[in-house]
């Protein structure tokens, strides 16, 4: 295949670029956020969605810049951090490592296809938690628990609720 | 330098933000410092909107709550017309609201009634650690909270304040693996350290297996740990193992019995005495015997006659023998020699003897 059917055979990068608007930007993992801090009071169950975790790795997907993925995790991470006990730096770690990967993920997969979309939130919720653990041990020295079985059951779940989160996200995106 | 850069331009932004982040952790660790300017925003942002939307879910949790108790009224008294029901369902929901109405009640006769100084405040939000058990109240530093205060209910302590906000604070539960507390039993007077585990019960640490702790045996705050007031109840030991040299003892704890939505903050804490166990032989009060009936026999074992009908027969059997002069047991040429359908008759009165004439 020559450089010039190429071209037109596969969409240029740029094109597969998502946009959304500022308030959308910032509206949504702050609205995650808040869900986070408010609803598991009334609804316990709740507290095991991490939606500033699907929200990270949305946006990272549909933008698929390492860079800005970078930046987004490391504000989500920051900002979850400030209203947590514990040190700063720590969601903001893992979290802009998340979005360095969903977002160079991005470039090699079908990021619109669900079954993708399911498998890769399911992958970095794992990694997330997995992460969050290795960093409180080894740099805070917290004796923290770490269950796979439980992690991974609770992966599924996430990964369950991400699929049509993402699905209603994608309505947001910036056409045209 | 510049063409390395621009070719792995992705991978330095990463390296950047990391290690900006690392920096800002050790530096966090080092100093034992807190960020404070970034938490107070993110803190002072989240508020107000935690406070709109809880105002707006209660409103509207009201709204249609109320709408379908009235609906249901006005149902009920247009198809059956049957008061009963109405007053059921009056009843149910006033139930609701009493229990609502006690726990306040119950929290503001404690306060009024606890010697240390406390503040009431609600709690609006989990903080979003990982599976933290830190919960944010509404009270802060303008109400006088400071960090390291303890936290609790009427039924045990709940926890402790490890950040204070203007108008807000984050509060540590019992049950989350970085909380200890100095405890002592109410039994036997065993001290120890009371520990989260992350789960819904807590472990009493550092207690050997010489001591004696039993199953049932609550735990009061021992006051050792200066934030917590003495003689506040703990929790109850649910089981106690021996281990290799100290006890594994687990304690459910107290304070989250009847549900956590209202707590005091310990202002100023005041040591209690930590309530006795009851002596299990001491001595019980009895009354006294009540006064006879007026015109009522007394009765005494002495006067008390035959009971059963054996025991009437077995009498009447004695003084018919006594009367015949018949000693039971001997019997001659197989008949009975006396004869049982003898009328009973009182024996005659022994005679008195011949007076003798004086000389």
């Amino acid at each position: 295949m020559t450089e010039f059917t190429q071209e037109f055979t596969e969409p240029r990068k740029k094109d597969r670029v998502s946009k959304f608007n500022a308030g959308a930007m910032i509206g949504i993992p702050l609205a995650a956020i808040l869900f986070q801090v408010y609803v598991p009071q009334f609804i316990k169950y709740l507290g095991y969605l991490e939606l500033p975790l699907l929200v990270t790795v949305y946006f990272a997907l549909m933008r698929r810049s390492p860079i800005a993925g970078v930046l987004f995790g490391a504000g989500v991470g920051l900002a979850q951090d400030s209203l947590s006990t514990h040190p700063l730096g720590m969601f903001g770690i893992v979290k802009t490592l998340v979005g360095y990967f969903a977002a160079s993920v991005s470039q090699r997969f079908d990021v619109e296809n669900p079954v993708v979309r399911g498998v890769l939130a399911f992958f970095f919720f794992f990694f997330h938690g997995f992460f969050y653990w290795v960093l409180a041990r080894a740099l805070l020295g917290e004796a923290l628990e770490f269950d796979p079985q439980q992690t991974l059951v609770l992966a599924v779940l996430n990964a369950a609720v991400a699929v049509p989160l993402y699905h209603i996200l994608d309505k947001l995106k910036i056409t045209g | 330098m510049e063409f390395l850069l621009n070719r792995y331009r992705n991978l330095t932004v990463l390296l950047v933000a990391i290690l900006a982040q690392l920096v800002l952790l050790a530096y966090q660790v080092k100093s034992n410092g807190e960020v404070r300017l970034i938490r107070v925003w993110a803190v002072t942002a989240v508020t107000p909107l935690a406070r709109v939307i809880e105002t707006g879910r209660s409103g509207i949790s009201h709204f249609f709550s109320d709408y379908f108790v009235l609906l249901d009224v006005r149902e009920d008294n247009k198809r059956i017309k049957h008061d009963l029901d109405r007053i059921q369902m009056e009843n149910q929901y006033l139930r609701t609201e009493l229990d609502t109405a006690d726990r306040a009640r119950a929290l503001a006769i404690f306060q009024s009634h606890s010697p240390s100084k406390t503040v009431a405040a609600h709690i609006i939000g989990n903080t979003t650690g990982s599976g933290a058990k830190e919960v944010i109240v509404d009270r802060g530093a303008t109400s006088g909270v400071e960090k390291g205060m303890a936290v609790i209910t009427p039924a045990g302590i709940v926890g402790k304040v490890v950040d204070v906000f203007p108008v807000a604070s984050f509060v540590l539960l019992v049950t989350d693996p970085s909380f200890a507390a100095g405890v002592i039993s109410q039994k036997n007077r065993v001290h120890g350290t009371l520990k989260g585990q992350g789960g819904t019960k807590v472990i009493v640490d550092y207690i050997q297996n010489e001591e004696n702790v039993e199953q049932g045996e609550w735990f009061y705050t021992s006051g050792d740990d200066g934030i917590f007031p003495k003689g506040l109840p703990a929790g109850e030991v649910t089981s106690v193992h021996p281990g290799k040299s100290q006890r594994e003892i687990y304690v459910t704890p107290s304070g989250f019995q009847n549900g956590l939505e209202e707590v005091l903050i310990v202002i100023e804490g005041v040591h209690t005495e930590i309530p006795g166990v009851p002596a299990p032989n001491q001595p019980v009060h009895l009354l006294a015997p009540p006064p006879p009936e007026p015109g009522a026999v007394p009765v005494t074992p002495a006067q008390t006659g035959p009971l059963s009908d054996a025991d009437r027969i077995i009498d009447k059997y004695r003084q018919i023998g006594a009367a015949e002069n018949h000693v039971y047991g001997e019997r001659g040429n197989g008949a009975p020699n006396y004869n049982i359908s003898l009328d009973q008759k009182p024996p005659d009165p022994p005679k008195p003897p011949p007076k003798q004439q004086e000389r």
